[in-house]
């Protein structure tokens, strides 16, 4: 889905918890999750922590999504 | 040879110890043989034995793979087999990427031959099907008897060592390796007669289908984040509470468009997840651990961003055909470039 956007004409950032998965597909810009049941969240954390939590990785996508990429990249810390 | 050792891995589900509420397990062994082992087993008529089981949870692997490996690894050690065998995964993403990986360690780690089975869809299958030899099954469990049928042969050819012939002949999705051979026919005369099959509009074999690297250049990056109009689409199935398109929880036959105008925070009276591959119990608490409507909308206000767009896009990624969602979001880039949206947010579970 990730390529057919990108191919729209739009840029698209993934934001996934397998990343093998999204390398092997050719997503283009990748930012990694939490995990599969919560990518963005963590129920062990209280709510105000897990808010914290997601909007650091909202900007990490916001990041990946403004900056300009060669070829695949995963956008870590 | 004496008996030839065998050890086996599966998941959660298929030990029967749990579905997606289980997926979270770490690697356990029992000498014993486990769900489709049995049938593996038997198949082997006493000339392999699996001598034991390792099961591990789907999300523990993928979420911890250097530790799951290494702690897999250390189990498989100890019994000293003579071939490793994971799976039969069928189209379970999570679960093939686990089987090829641990095949694939198993195999270059401790040389041990390894064989896994799944379906060709099967991310796991892209990813390994070069290092590891992968029976191709059907996509569901369906397909057991069908895959065990293959993978028994294939097993113990490769155990015993012995000449693998072809994809096609023994039934494992082609590993892209070259093998030179005599034919009576030479390649000019062979060409001219493909040639002329297709000219006459006849059926032909291709003697080497064109890999299809199916990559997409990637766009520009958004010049200035504050003034765009930023998308979310989703594989992770979240929809209104109730489901009222009722998207299927695997194999989706659709996706969904859902206004998000009045929302400034997604809850569990207000939204849910259609997805059935995944444990719901955390997106159905709060959506926004899926989309990040929340988060978004905050940052809208604060002029982070120059506009969340109205709607959003839903599908549920579970075994959804590859064909199908290529069609959906051509669909959904179509419109979202109509409604001139600058960026997008693709989350996935």
């Amino acid at each position: 889905m990730v390529k057919e956007i990108e191919r729209a004409g739009i840029p698209v950032v993934h934001m996934c918890t397998v990343v093998p998965i999204s390398l092997t597909v050719g997503a283009n810009r990748i930012v990694p999750t939490i995990a599969i049941p919560h990518p963005l969240g963590n129920p062990s954390l209280d709510p105000k922590e897990e808010k914290v939590l997601r909007r650091a990785l909202v900007e990490k996508a916001l990041k990946a999504l403004t900056t300009e990429v060669d070829g695949q990249t995963v956008f870590e810390d | 040879m004496g008996k030839i050792k065998v050890v086996h891995y599966i998941n959660q589900f298929f030990a029967g110890i749990g579905g997606e509420e289980q997926a979270h397990i770490k690697p356990e062994v029992r000498e014993e043989v486990v769900g489709p082992g049995m049938a593996i087993n038997a198949g082997f008529k006493g000339e392999a034995e699996i001598v034991a089981t390792i099961i591990c949870g789907d999300s523990y692997f993928n979420e911890n793979v250097e530790e799951a490996k290494a702690e897999i690894l250390e189990m498989v050690k100890k019994y000293e087999p003579d071939l490793f065998i994971a799976g039969p995964a069928f189209n379970a993403g999570r679960y093939g990427v686990a089987c090829g990986t641990i095949a694939d360690a198993v195999q270059s780690e401790l040389g041990i031959p390894s064989l896994t089975g799944m379906y060709i869809e099967n991310p796991g299958a892209d990813m390994f099907k070069k290092s590891v030899y992968i029976v191709s099954t059907k996509n569901s469990a369906a397909g057991m008897r069908d895959a065990v049928k293959k993978m028994v042969p294939l097993a113990l050819k490769i155990a015993k060592g012995e000449e693998i012939g072809t994809p096609d002949e023994e039934g494992y999705i082609p590993r892209g390796i070259r093998k030179n051979y005599f034919t009576d026919k030479r390649g000019s005369q062979r060409a001219v007669e493909m040639l002329l099959k297709k000219l006459k509009g006849e059926e032909f074999e291709t003697e080497f289908p064109m890999p299809d690297f199916d990559r997409v250049d990637p766009q520009p990056a958004v010049k200035d984040i504050t003034k765009a109009t930023i998308a979310i689409v989703t594989s992770g199935g979240i929809v209104p509470k109730g489901n009222p398109d009722h998207i299927e929880s695997s194999s989706a036959s659709k996706y969904g468009k859902y206004d998000i105008a009045e929302f400034d925070n997604l809850t569990s009276s207000t939204h849910e997840t259609a997805h059935g591959g995944y444990d719901p119990v955390y997106a159905n608490e709060d959506a926004d651990r899926v989309i990040p409507v929340d988060v978004l909308r905050e940052m809208e206000k604060e002029g982070k961003i120059g506009k969340l767009h109205r709607y959003f896009y839903t599908t549920v990624g579970n075994g959804t055909a590859v064909a199908n969602a290529k069609k959906f979001a051509e669909e959904i880039g179509k419109e979202l470039k109509e409604d001139g949206v600058d960026a997008v947010i693709l989350t996935s579970t």
